[in-house]
C-alpha cells in the first residue's frame, strides 16, 4: 500500500486508512486526515522534511515519519 | 443574571481577539491547576457574567494538557454556556471540535468568526441552515471588526438562561446503536446531560474515560464488532470518519464558495516564497538576524535600540545607587541601611527593571512574528535540524535570544506548543553564553590564553553541546515524556496583527515577568547582600570575613577536583555570580584585596594565572557558564516551569551537568597544556564521561513512536 510519504509533490491523493495507534494516530484524525479525504501535497520543507499538505481548505505540515502512517490509493 | 461562560475554539481562529473584544480591560490571568497554561478570565462587558478562555484545541481527545484542561472544565465546573468560536474560512476542521462540544450537552452558541473575510472572498454561508443542521444557534461575527458581538452576547445569555441544550446531529445507524447501548451502560454513572459525550469516548476507547469505568466497554463488544465489521475499520476511526463526513455534508449544503484567484490568495503567494526550497533558509536567517540586530546587538557596527535602552537603564540604576550611597554617607545614615538600600534593594530592583527595555523590544519583534504567522513557518523550516536532539524547530529562537540575555530567552519559550519541549528549552536556554558572561570569558581568555578568541568559540560550542546533551537526556525522563509532540502542525494563513491584541500580548508577557520574577530577584539579592555583609555574629564585616566567605570555605572542597585549588575565593565568586554573572569579577577583585577593578578584571589576571592555571581557569569558566544562571533568569524559569519543584530540579540539573562537564574540561585542558590535574580528577573524569555516554545512548523508555514504527514497516 502506498503511503502519503511516497506521494509526489503537486499530486492530489485520497486517504484510505490511518495506521498505528494511540495519540499520534488520534491527532492525525483530529486534524481531518480521515478515510476518503482528498489531500493535495503542496511542498517539502527546505531540508527535505516535513511536508506541507492542503486538506479541507487549510494548510497542514507533518513529518514524513507520520505521513507514513497515512495509507493512500 | 450572572453566568459562567466558557470560550472554546481551535488555535488560530481569532479566539484571543474575541476574548479581548468581549471582556475589555477586566481580565485576570492565572494558571490552570497542575499545568503551565494560562487561564484567562474576564467579565463580559455590560453584564455580570464571567467568561473563561479555554486553551485553543482541535479536539476533545485526552492527549494534550490543553485538551484535558478544557474537557475537565466543561465536565467538572459545568459552565452555564459555551461560546464555540469557529473560523468561517476554515469551516470543516473547526466544526470537528464543534460536534464534540455539542455532545457534551452544555448550552452552546457557535460564533461564526471572520465573516468579513468571507464577504471579501465573495463566499456565502447559509447561517440559518448551518444552525438547523448543527442543532445549536449560530451567530455570524467578526471579532477583528467587532461586528455581531452584541447579538452574540445576547444570544449566549438567552441559551444560558433557558438552559437550551444542543440537539446533536445523528450519525450512521450502527454508530448510533452502539452509542445508545453505551449510554444505557453509563446510566446513573455520569450526569445525564454529558452521557452522549461519555458514550462516544467509551466507544473510542479513550484511556481517561475507559480507565474511570473499567470493564464497561466489554459489555458493548457486540455493538462495536457490528460497526467495525460494517466499516472494516476500528471504532475510533469510524467515529472520526463519521463526524467529518457529516461536516462535509453540512458544508457542501450551506456554503457557496466563490471562484478563487488562480494564483492563490496573497497568503499562498507569500508562503510560496518564504518557505521555498531555496529561499526558505536564507529568509529565516535574515529574519533572525534582523531581530537580533534590533533587540540584542552591541558591537563593532553600533548598538541596537534594545541593547542601548538596557545599557542606559542599567547605568541609571548604577548612578542612582552611587548617589543614594553618597547621600547616606553625607547624612550619617547607618551603614547597614545604606548597604541594604544600595546593594540589596536598588541592586535587586535594577536587576529586574534593567532588562525591561530590551525585553519589550524583543517581545515586540517576537509577538509580531507570531501574530503574522511566521513562527509556525520557523518550526516548519528548522524542524529537520532540531528533531535530532529532541526539540522542536521553535526552540531555535529562545536559544538565540539567550545569547543576548537568558531572561527573555527563557520567556520566549512560550511560543513552543509542546509542554515537554517548552520545559526542556526553558531549562537549557541559559547554557548559552549571555551578555553578562562575556566579561568573564574575556577575563579567562586574557588571564590565561593571551586573549585568544578560541576561548569565546569554546564557550559557544560548550553551550550548544550542553543543549544537545540535555535535549537527548531529559527526553528520557518520565517528567518530560508525558506528552509526545507529534510534528503535525497547522500553518495558519499570514495575516496583519490586530493592534490591540498585539500590544496586549507584549504587555502581558512583560508584566508576567515583572510580577513573578521581580519578587524572587529582590528577595534573593537582599539575601546575598546580607550573607556577604555580615558574619555569624551579625556584625557588619568585609566580604572576606562574612558568612558568605564561611560558606565558600565550607563548600570549596567540592570544587577541588575542578582544579580551583585551596582558594575558597572562587567558590564565593561563583555564589555572587548568582546575582549577576558579571559580579564574579568584582567579587574576586574585592576578595583579592583590590580597591577598584575593571570590567574584564585585568588587575587579577596574574593572580588567576598563578592560582588556577590554564586547566583550572577553563574549568572555572565552564562551571560558571553552565551552572545555575542569575536569579533573574531563575525567576523567569520559575515563571515558565510553574512550580518550585520543577525550578529546583532545573537548577540542580544545570549544576550537576556543569560539574560533570567541568571535570572533563579540567582534565582535557590539563592534558593539552601539560598540567598535572591529579588522580582524583582523572578518576572522576572517566566516571563522568561514562555517565554522560550512558545517558546519551541508553534506550528511551518512553518513545511512543516505537509502536507505530513497527507497524509501518510491516
Amino acid at each position: 500500500m502506498r503511503t502519503l510519504r511516497e506521494a509526489e509533490i503537486g499530486s492530489t491523493v485520497t486517504v484510505v486508512k490511518i495506521r498505528g495507534e494511540g495519540a499520534i494516530r488520534r491527532h492525525i484524525m483530529d486534524m481531518g486526515i480521515t478515510k476518503g479525504c482528498q489531500i493535495y501535497v503542496r511542498k517539502v520543507a527546505p531540508l527535505g522534511d516535513p511536508v506541507e499538505i492542503t486538506l479541507r481548505g487549510y494548510e497542514l505540515s507533518l513529518r514524513k515519519e507520520y505521513a507514513e502512517m497515512v495509507e493512500i490509493d | 443574571m450572572s453566568y459562567t461562560i466558557a470560550l472554546a475554539g481551535n488555535p488560530n481562529c481569532g479566539k484571543t481577539t474575541l476574548f479581548n473584544a468581549l471582556t475589555g480591560a477586566s481580565q485576570r490571568v492565572g494558571n490552570w491547576p497542575g499545568v503551565t497554561i494560562d487561564k484567562k478570565t474576564g467579565r463580559i462587558r455590560g453584564t455580570d457574567s464571567q467568561l473563561v478562555d479555554l486553551p485553543g484545541i482541535y479536539s476533545m481527545s485526552p492527549y494534550s494538557p490543553e485538551e484535558m484542561v478544557s474537557r475537565n472544565f466543561i465536565i467538572d465546573e459545568k459552565p452555564d454556556a459555551i461560546i464555540n468560536i469557529v473560523d468561517a474560512t476554515n469551516l470543516e476542521r473547526n466544526l470537528f471540535l464543534t460536534l464534540q462540544l455539542i455532545d457534551m450537552g452544555t448550552p452552546m452558541v457557535v460564533a461564526l468568526n471572520m465573516m468579513d473575510e468571507i464577504e471579501k472572498f465573495g463566499d456565502r454561508i447559509d447561517v440559518e441552515g448551518l444552525s438547523k443542521r448543527l442543532g445549536v444557534p449560530v451567530m455570524p461575527i467578526s471579532a477583528a471588526k467587532k461586528t455581531g458581538i452584541d447579538e452574540l452576547v445576547k444570544k449566549v445569555h438567552e441559551v444560558a438562561g433557558s438552559k437550551i441544550r444542543p440537539i446533536p446531529p445523528k450519525y450512521d445507524g450502527s454508530i448510533e446503536s452502539a452509542v445508545a447501548e453505551a449510554e444505557k451502560a453509563l446510566e446513573g454513572k455520569v450526569p445525564d446531560e454529558n452521557a452522549r459525550f461519555y458514550a462516544f469516548k467509551l466507544l473510542e476507547d479513550d484511556p481517561d474515560i475507559a480507565g474511570k469505568f473499567p470493564g464497561l466497554k466489554d459489555s458493548l463488544s457486540a455493538q462495536i464488532e457490528a460497526a467495525e465489521k460494517k466499516f472494516d475499520d476500528s471504532m475510533d476511526s469510524i467515529i472520526a470518519d463519521g463526524r467529518y463526513d457529516r461536516i462535509s455534508e453540512f458544508v457542501s449544503e450551506t456554503v457557496e464558495r466563490a471562484p478563487r484567484d488562480e494564483k492563490g490568495t496573497l497568503s499562498d503567494r507569500i508562503d510560496r516564497i518564504v518557505t521555498s526550497r531555496w529561499l526558505g533558509i536564507p529568509i529565516f536567517i535574515a529574519v533572525i538576524a534582523l531581530v537580533y540586530m534590533i533587540a540584542m546587538y552591541d558591537g563593532d557596527w553600533g548598538t541596537s535600540p534594545g541593547a542601548y535602552a538596557t545599557g542606559w537603564l542599567n547605568d541609571w540604576f548604577g548612578e542612582l545607587g552611587e548617589n543614594v550611597g553618597a547621600w547616606c554617607e553625607d547624612n550619617g545614615v547607618e551603614p547597614w541601611i545604606q548597604g541594604l538600600l544600595v546593594d540589596g534593594i536598588i541592586g535587586g530592583v535594577g536587576a529586574v527593571l534593567g532588562f525591561l527595555p530590551q525585553m519589550i523590544i524583543l517581545f515586540i519583534c517576537l509577538v509580531l512574528l507570531e501574530e503574522i504567522g511566521y513562527m509556525a513557518r520557523v518550526a516548519f523550516v528548522m524542524d529537520r535540524v532540531f528533531r535530532y536532539f529532541g526539540l522542536s524547530g521553535k526552540s531555535f529562537i529562545p536559544l538565540l535570544v539567550g545569547t543576548g540575555c537568558g531572561i527573555p530567552g527563557v520567556m520566549s519559550t512560550r511560543t513552543i506548543e509542546s509542554e515537554s519541549d517548552r520545559r526542556i528549552t526553558a531549562m537549557t536556554v541559559t547554557f548559552m553564553p549571555c551578555g553578562a558572561k562575556l566579561p568573564v570569558i574575556a577575563m579567562i581568555a586574557g588571564a590565561l590564553f593571551g586573549g585568544s578568541a578560541l576561548v569565546g568559540v569554546f564557550s559557544y560550542v560548550l553551550g550548544i553541546v550542553a543543549v544537545i546533551i540535555s535535549g537527548i537526556v531529559l527526553k528520557k525522563l518520565r517528567k518530560f515524556s508525558g506528552t509526545p509532540a507529534p510534528f503535525i502542525m497547522e500553518l495558519p494563513p499570514y495575516h496583519m496583527p490586530q493592534l490591540y491584541s498585539f500590544f496586549k500580548a507584549v504587555f502581558d508577557r512583560v508584566w508576567a515577568f515583572v510580577k513573578k520574577a521581580g519578587t524572587i530577584i529582590l528577595l534573593s539579592s537582599i539575601l546575598i547582600w546580607f550573607l556577604a555583609s555580615y558574619d555569624i555574629g551579625l556584625h557588619m564585616v568585609d566580604i572576606g570575613e562574612s558568612m558568605l566567605a564561611s560558606i565558600g570555605g565550607a563548600i570549596h572542597a567540592i570544587f577541588m577536583p575542578l582544579g580551583w585549588g585551596d582558594d575558597w575565593e572562587f567558590s564565593v565568586a561563583t555564589i555572587t555570580g548568582l546575582v549577576a554573572k558579571e559580579n564574579l569579577i568584582a567579587t574576586m577583585g574585592t576578595l583579592f584585596g583590590l580597591e577598584e577593578i575593571s570590567d574584564e578584571g585585568e588587575e587579577i589576571w596574574s593572580i588567576l594565572a598563578d592560582t588556577l592555571g590554564s586547566a583550572g581557569g577553563m574549568s572555572f569558566l565552564t562551571f560558571n557558564l553552565l551552572c545555575a544562571p542569575c536569579f533573574a533568569a531563575i525567576g523567569a524559569m520559575h515563571r515558565e516551569l510553574g512550580t518550585w519543584k520543577s525550578t529546583g530540579f532545573a537548577v540542580a540539573y544545570q549544576c550537576i551537568l556543569a560539574y560533570l562537564i567541568s571535570v572533563i574540561v579540567y582534565v582535557a585542558v590539563g592534558l593539552i597544556c601539560g598540567e598535572n590535574t591529579g588522580t582524583l580528577s582523572y578518576v572522576l573524569c572517566i566516571i563522568n564521561i561514562a555517565a554522560i555516554a550512558y545517558l546519551l545512548w541508553a534506550k528511551d523508555p518512553f518513545r511512543q513512536l516505537g509502536k507505530d514504527d513497527g507497524e509501518a514497516s510491516e
